[in-house]
């Protein structure tokens, strides 16, 4: 079985970004970039499946435009297999054209699994595996903390408000990580240096038939309503006085 | 056309975060149908049905339908779809999970997660963690928007909608639910609380949690959250977790004991009213956020705040 993993090139997560005063954007010019979290792991739970015997080949796609290819190359570190870059002039394809790309990936590749991040910390959209899985008619279980192969079924517990729930799905499927799924190991230098000589096979979305102009337009990027510091109080009672006077205890 | 939206509930009750997103879906103009989706739901869909504003309560009550799973979910509302202009629901780890389907399905691209409603088109959502917000309009004749429930204020009750019975749609098959592990709790929903006390990594044990951190929750009423951290190291339950990936939250008090501020955390709970910071390091950037600072160790502070709230309380 092959496990195709999705993987986007976003804002480190500990840089604290700007919006740009014009409103026009978010600064990026100089930012520090790498793989979406969820994404790591995403490509730590393929990996080890196919180090327990239930995948043969993991591949990582990515979708955007130049330096796109040091993410895939990240995950070729890591130790997937090779690399599809579907090259895009701009960065921040919507994630129902990403999920209509992946689908055209899909369909040519033919994986048992796919495995994707349950959101990108930029966009925050949380959408993707939803819409591919749809888009596919495969089986979804998004939120995933655990994931146990089995013969033509997979089991997958997930994070659900209130708790966790476990469902059986039929495979092929498509799955998104949460955070307690796995730590993501680091790749190490003779994997970097093996990962420079696999393959990126580069693709671009005309190839593939699929239109990238976004649906939803972005008319401003504002600046969140900001919050000051208050004070420091010196007791537990005067904590108390204060709470009491704000009128919330 | 009207607005459908999709009630977050299991079955039995109908959770308080649907009547915010009520508010945010009565603010598109339409007339407003709430849809309830499940097995045994009838109690849910009378209690939707007395919400005011409601036009009508659709009710798909189904074998099929049980645990809401996205699948079959899923097809019911690209079923409904066609007679709606727009379609919300709450951003539960339900409707994250249904929404996107029916959008993609339908072809439309969804508005995920919006804070404000400024023209039945046009929406304000948060991005970067919250760091930045983005206003969009929607170019598709449809709208599939969730709603980020923290950001708007509950309907009120006083209605009686009518409640129609629909036929379930077409499910496919490929999903099967094996189990689940839901927390019962005497305490109020962290997505509802009006109180909420987190700790984070520096509680250091799951014992400390019960120890020190539930008391002080019990003694305000409160809810418990906790840290990505502190969830990771099983401190404390996954659905404890505040912040960019887990819950948002913004009650009227929040207090957070031994947690550092970062962005993650500080997206899932800076729109609280009042935020009590309880830390050693005086530097901590949760301060940057908080009213009310206290630096110091929480294994003293905790219990002595505990014993003044109960006594104030007394
Ligand atoms: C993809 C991604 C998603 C994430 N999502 C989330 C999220 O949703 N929510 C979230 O919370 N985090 C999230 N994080 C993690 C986040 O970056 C931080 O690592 C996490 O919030 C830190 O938790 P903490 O504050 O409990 O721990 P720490 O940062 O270790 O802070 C512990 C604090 O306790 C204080 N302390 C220590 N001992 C004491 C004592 N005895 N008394 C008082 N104070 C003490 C210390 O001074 C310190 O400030 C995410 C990270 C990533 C990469």
């Amino acid at each position: 079985m092959k496990i195709l993993v999705p993987v986007k090139r976003v804002v480190d997560y500990n840089v604290k970004i700007r919006v740009k005063p014009d409103g026009s954007g978010v600064e990026l010019a100089n930012v520090k970039m790498s793989m979406n979290p969820f994404d790591e792991i995403a490509i730590e739970e393929a990996l080890r499946l196919k180090e327990a015997g239930k995948a043969t080949e993991v591949i990582a796609v990515s979708i955007g435009p130049v330096k796109t290819d040091e993410t895939i190359r990240t995950a070729l570190a890591m130790g997937a297999d090779r690399g599809i870059w579907v090259k895009t002039d701009e960065a921040g394809i919507e994630p129902l054209t990403v999920a209509k790309i992946l689908r055209k990936i899909v369909e040519a590749e033919g994986p048992g699994l796919v495995i994707l991040g349950k959101q990108a910390i930029d966009d925050d959209a949380n959408q993707t595996g939803q819409m591919l899985s749809a888009l596919l008619g495969w089986p979804q279980a998004t939120f995933a903390s655990k994931v146990v192969v089995g013969e033509g079924k997979i089991d997958v517990t997930r994070e659900i408000d209130g708790g966790l729930q476990t469902l059986e799905l039929a495979l092929p499927a498509v799955l998104t990580t949460d955070l307690r799924l796995n730590e993501p190991r680091y790749a190490s230098l003779p994997n970097i240096m093996k990962a420079k000589k696999k393959p990126i096979e580069e693709k671009s979305a005309a190839d593939l038939g699929i239109d990238l102009s976004p649906r939803l337009e972005v008319l401003s990027t504002l600046e969140p309503a900001g919050r000051t510091a208050g004070k420091k109080v010196g007791s537990v009672a005067e904590l108390v006085g204060d709470l009491k006077q704000a009128g919330v205890i | 056309m009207a607005t459908l939206l999709f009630a977050e509930h299991d079955d039995a009750s109908l959770n308080p975060v649907t009547a915010r997103a009520l508010t945010a879906a009565l603010a598109l103009g339409a007339p407003v149908h709430v849809l309830v989706v499940g097995e045994n739901a009838r109690p849910a869909a009378e209690a939707a049905a007395k919400l005011e504003g409601v036009a009508e309560v659709l009710l798909a009550d189904a074998p099929v339908y049980a645990h809401r799973l996205a699948e079959p979910v899923a097809s019911l509302g690209v079923a409904l779809a066609a007679q709606y202009d727009a379609l919300v629901a709450p951003s539960t780890a339900v409707w994250k999970s249904v929404l996107p389907r029916i959008a993609a399905l339908i072809d439309v691209m969804q508005v995920s997660d919006a804070v404000a409603v400024i023209a039945p088109d046009i929406f304000e959502r948060p991005i970067y963690a919250g760091n930045a917000i983005q206003r969009v309009r929607v170019r598709d004749a449809k709208k599939v928007v969730t709603i980020r429930t923290a950001a708007f204020a509950a309907t009120g009750e006083g209605g009686s909608a009518p409640i129609r019975a629909i036929t379930p749609a077409d499910a496919p098959a490929g999903t099967l639910f094996v189990g689940e592990q839901i927390a019962a709790s005497e305490r109020p929903d962290l997505t509802a609380a009006r109180i909420i006390v987190s700790g984070g990594r520096a509680v250091g044990s799951a014992e400390n949690f019960a120890k020190v951190i539930e008391p002080l929750a019990d003694a305000l009423g409160a809810a418990v959250g906790a840290s990505r951290a502190a969830v990771d190291a099983g401190y404390a339950p996954n659905d404890w977790q505040v912040g960019q990936t887990g819950k948002v939250v913004a009650p009227d008090l929040y207090v957070a004991v031994g947690i550092s501020g970062a962005i993650q955390h500080l997206a899932g709970m800076k729109d609280s009213k009042v935020i009590v910071a309880i830390n050693k390091d005086e530097d901590a950037p949760i301060f940057s956020v908080a009213d009310f600072g206290l630096v110091g160790d929480l294994f003293q502070l905790v219990p002595e705040l505990t014993a003044e709230i109960a006594k104030a309380k007394a």
